[in-house]
């Protein structure tokens, strides 16, 4: 039932209120982070109150501003704008603990900036998620954008300068150069900027025009990083662990794979989008960046380097599920927006936690650390699993579905390519696997200039409970979702209809 | 085209005090000695007349097209011309954002005009006296009399209170540049008064009024050269590519107070908007490429020029060109969108220009320039105005969530109807919007710490951070409900448009 209600506004401007609680709080810090842990949890329980709302199929809907008599800055509501609000809400809550930890509470400037705008993203994220047009969306997702800087340069360095100014240069430059015109050229063939699920296009429109307009929103969504709009994910990695944590993992690359779900489903719906030969196209693009971005992973030896690289990867598993164009293939690149996300963080927050004890960066660096840190190679080992895709984790079950929608839409190709991307993807983790959990620690670690931290092997422990905490609670959701999946694939099922 | 009367609407005439307020404040200023005396009783009479603006913008009815708060008393009865004032939704906002401006502009002044303030605040009132004459004559004598009144202050201003070294030959440039365009439009009314006398219903008399004028339109190749005479006045004003020349070297030379002005109260798209659109519909209609042509000319061209600017005054001299180019574009799409949209470009210009300035006059007075490439980490030390100046920034490079957003917007969907893929080009240059606006930001901002930046300075004292949050929070509110703003034009410009195509579809019957 489509029903009209506020909460879909509470639930985004609650983030806005927590980033003006940390601004106000900013001289007494633990108050100052648990401002956004309460905002957090306050956003995860107005997100969790719309489920009954949407379950059914229905939507909740609240108009802030009218434009144009067509044209206003709407939110709404429905199953899959809940799935993807729910799962950074929850997880925003978990890093912003997280980073209690790595961070330390002191009372510095930058980590009041850090806090405030992971707030505001948190406030984009779920505008994003709740966007009933493409204007609210285009506004939501650029203003995301230029929230994210900060973060990407929280550290200052020119190197973490010099990272920041090119994600902000792709997305930017993307966004104005692509996903507006694609937004205006959609608003003059069709009329409206309203989701629809099942498109908005009338038949008359000029097949020609949709194609172009369907590759510049493919071009224009940088944030989902399908190549060859993909290189600011590994420029990003110059940021923190927790940012890399909740954006580069959750976050922003989910709003991506959403807005391009949004497009598919609810711009061009299904059948169009196969009618013109745009899945195929899809499909093709999506390959292609799952395969590359495989190898180029492969020969990577810095941690956060091989998780941007999976990173883009899975997330063209998601869209290729999508442009699958089958029930199974939907369910499956859904799912896997929520497993691949708590899967993703799982291992940030290992690598955080590896950096914390041991100061090491590099996977050959890690030779015998399972031994020292076996809760965080542990959760790490967990969440390289639910990658890879095998049982009991949430990633088995996730391509399972998607392997299930590849045989309905008769892609016996894209079999082919998620089964090599499987054992691709293996080699890559069981390697750093292998390495950390069965080879006895190195009498001289390779790790060059932070050697000395390595060689005093055995001080080298767990870091503190708020670091090691969040990183179980996401591994151990990662194997509950992969154990019983039901009730969200319940949510999912009905989200796509 | 009816007129509701001020009579009826308010009970006094309401517009002719809003353009001779100033005018009684000029006088008791004359009565004051003491500086700090001086600079209140001008605020004070600033904010009376703000006050008054807002009235005028709430009482003002959204939902007809008729010219409102209208005014009439003879004049020189003999040649037509009358005292004729009203808004409509087209001029309505232009009142309180000039109000607006003359505030902030006095605020900006406390600590930054030393030289003989009273002669300054003299001038600036005048200025506001001449500007909203402008926005509110519907006489085109009367209109022409307040376009020649405003060249004085204006003149003088940059003359006496300017920064730079070569001022006098800035205010002189402007000067010329104005005259000879109020040349042509001085040409250009006489004639469409005197083509008025050849049409029915005129009884042989001459008209200068722009209700009567409009219900009786020129004849083809009146309305050819009236386009022509007045295009070229405002095109000169706005500035609109390639009659830009004067605009840097005025924004640079001259005090800050009057960039302000000159940049943010865009007076020559509104002229097209108010005279040359309505009154040669088929010559603007038949010329409306070249419009466009030199439109996304200029937008390209003042961006280019952007890119590459030292200097924060120069970089929104061009940025300015180059809204101005899209604005336009805008108007040369003579669809609805394409002209709502270019009116909420220039209100957005007031904000997003002054803000731009305001930024760059507290600049100015902390480091005696407004170069930004002998600067840096500026982030740092002045939170307060390095959020100020991004906010502006953002509304710069039209970024959705701020004023910029929807004029850009409407534009280009205007624009992508009427002209297909000449739209496109000026979405790149959105881009380069971006890139100008953002690079020089950084630059200044963040990055190290360098030169003058590292002995303290202070950060925007209360005065001065008053008018930034007043014109911080438009941007975003606006951004966020541009509804409010358009519903006050939808019906004139509607309106408009009709005009424009029945003119249109009337002319291709003959």
């Amino acid at each position: 039932m489509d029903t009209t209600g506020l909460t879909p506004l509470f639930a985004m401007l609650v983030p806005v209120l927590g980033a003006l609680g940390v601004v106000l709080l900013r001289h007494v810090p633990p108050a100052r982070e648990l401002c956004g842990v309460v905002a957090g949890v306050v956003q995860v329980g107005l997100v969790a109150s719309l489920v009954p709302a949407v379950r059914d199929g229905g939507t909740v809907s609240v108009t802030l501003s009218t434009f144009l008599p067509q044209v206003s800055i709407a939110l709404r509501a429905d199953a899959l704008g809940v799935v993807l609000a729910g799962t950074a809400a929850i997880l925003w809550v978990l890093t912003t603990l997280y980073a209690m930890g790595y961070f330390g509470t002191a009372p510095d400037p930058a980590l009041t900036r850090f806090h405030g705008c992971l707030c505001l993203t948190m406030a984009a994220t779920v505008g994003v998620a709740f966007s009933a047009n493409l204007i609210t969306l285009y506004l939501f997702y650029e203003a995301m954008t230029i929230i994210t800087y900060p973060l990407v340069a929280h550290a200052g360095t020119p190197e973490a300068v010099r990272g920041g100014r090119r994600y902000l240069a792709y997305q930017l430059g993307a966004g104005i150069a692509f996903l507006l015109p694609a937004i205006i050229l959609t608003y003059v063939e069709a009329g409206t900027f309203d989701f629809v699920p099942g498109g908005i296009f009338g038949p008359d429109a000029s097949s020609v025009l949709l194609v172009i307009v369907y590759v510049l929103y493919l071009l224009g969504i940088a944030k989902a990083a399908l190549m060859p709009v993909h290189s600011w994910l590994p420029a990003a990695m110059v940021a923190p662990v927790p940012v890399s944590a909740l954006l580069h993992a959750v976050a922003v690359v989910n709003v991506g794979v959403f807005c391009v779900m949004r497009v598919v489903l609810d711009v061009y719906g299904s059948e169009l989008v196969g009618d013109l030969g745009l899945g195929a196209l899809t499909l093709v693009l999506t390959s292609a960046t799952i395969i590359i971005a495989s190898l180029y992973a492969l020969r990577l030896d810095s941690l956060k380097g091989i998780l941007a690289y999976s990173t883009i990867g899975q997330l063209s598993y998601m869209m290729l599920g999508v442009a699958l164009l089958s029930p199974g293939g939907r369910l499956g690149a859904i799912l896997h927006l929520v497993g691949h996300s708590f899967s993703k963080i799982t291992l940030f927050f290992a690598v955080g936690s590896i950096y914390l004890a041991s100061h090491r960066t590099l996977a050959s660096e890690l030779r015998g650390i399972g031994r020292q840190l076996p809760l965080t190679m542990g959760a790490f080992a967990i969440g390289a699993l639910s990658i890879i895709g095998l049982p009991p984790t949430v990633g088995f079950v996730a391509k399972y579905f998607l392997f299930l929608g590849a045989v309905e839409a008769g892609q016996w190709l894209v079999l082919v390519v998620l089964s090599v991307s499987t054992l691709l993807s293996a080699e890559y983790y069981l390697r750093i696997m292998h390495g950390a959990l069965l080879v006895g620690p190195a009498l001289v670690p390779s790790g060059g200039a932070d050697s000395a931290a390595g060689l005093r092997g055995p001080s080298v422990s767990e870091p503190s409970g708020l670091v090691v905490g969040p990183m179980l609670v996401t591994a151990v959701v990662t194997l509950v979702l992969g154990v019983a999946p039901g009730w969200l694939l319940d949510l999912i099922r009905l989200s796509i209809g | 085209m009816n007129e509701i009367s001020a009579a009826e609407q308010v009970g006094f005439p309401i517009l002719s005090t809003l353009v001779f307020l100033p005018v009684l404040t000029m006088v008791a200023l004359a009565f004051v000695r003491s500086d700090r005396a001086l600079r209140r009783v001008a605020l004070a009479g600033a904010l009376v007349v703000l006050f008054l603006s807002l009235v005028l913008t709430a009482l003002f009815r959204r939902d007809v097209s008729d010219f409102q708060f209208g005014e009439q008393l003879p004049w020189v009865e003999a040649i037509g011309v009358s005292y004729h004032l009203a808004v409509d939704g087209v001029s309505v906002l232009f009142v309180p954002l000039t109000a607006l401006l003359v505030v902030v502009v006095m605020l900006t002044s406390w600590t930054s005009v030393r030289h003989q303030p009273k002669a300054y605040l003299i001038a600036v009132l005048a200025f506001e006296t001449a500007a909203i004459g402008v926005f509110t004559s519907v006489d085109l004598i009367l209109f022409f009399v307040f376009w020649e009144l405003m060249l004085i202050p204006t003149y003088v201003v940059i003359k006496i209170w300017g920064t730079g070294s070569q001022r006098g030959r800035a205010a002189l440039r402007y000067v010329l540049a104005m005259l000879l365009g109020s040349s042509a439009l001085l040409v250009g009314f006489v004639l469409l008064g005197v083509d008025y006398r050849s049409s029915e219903g005129s009884d042989g008399a001459l008209s200068f009024d722009l209700l009567e004028l409009m219900s009786s339109p020129a004849g083809p190749g009146t309305q050819t050269t009236v386009f022509f005479l007045l295009g070229f006045a405002f095109a000169l004003k706005a500035p609109m590519f390639p009659f830009h020349g004067w605009l840097a070297g005025t924004l640079v030379e001259g005090p800050i107070g009057m960039a302000m002005f000159l940049a943010g109260l865009k007076m020559g798209v509104f002229g097209f908007l108010r005279f040359v659109l309505p009154l040669a519909p088929d010559a603007f209609a038949q010329w409306s490429w070249l419009v466009a042509l030199l439109g996304v000319v200029a937008v390209l061209y003042g961006a280019l020029i952007a890119l590459v600017q030292q200097d924060l005054r120069r970089l929104v001299a061009f940025a300015s060109i180059s809204h101005v180019g899209l604005a336009m574009l805008g108007l040369s799409t003579l669809n609805a969108q394409g002209l709502q949209g270019a009116l909420f470009l220039i209100d957005n210009l007031a904000l997003v220009s002054t803000g731009m300035l305001l930024a760059a006059g507290y600049i100015h007075l902390r480091f005696g320039s407004t170069d930004l490439s002998a600067l840096g980490g500026l982030a740092g030390r002045m939170p307060l105005l390095t959020t100020f100046t991004l906010v502006v920034s953002l509304g710069a490079i039209a970024l959705p969530g701020t004023s910029g957003f929807p004029g850009e917007f409407l534009v280009l969907l205007g624009a992508f109807r009427a002209h297909g893929w000449l739209a496109m080009v000026a979405v790149v240059t959105v881009i380069l919007a971006a890139a100008y606006v953002l690079v020089s930001i950084e630059r200044a901002f963040h990055g190290r710490v360098r030169g003058t930046v590292a002995a303290a300075v202070q950060d925007l004292r209360p005065r001065e951070a008053v008018p930034a949050a007043i014109i911080g929070v438009l941007i975003i509110t606006v951004g966020f409900f541009p509804g409010a703003v358009l519903d006050y034009s939808s019906a004139s410009v509607d309106d408009l448009v009709h005009r424009l195509d029945s003119s249109t579809t009337a002319s291709t019957e003959n």
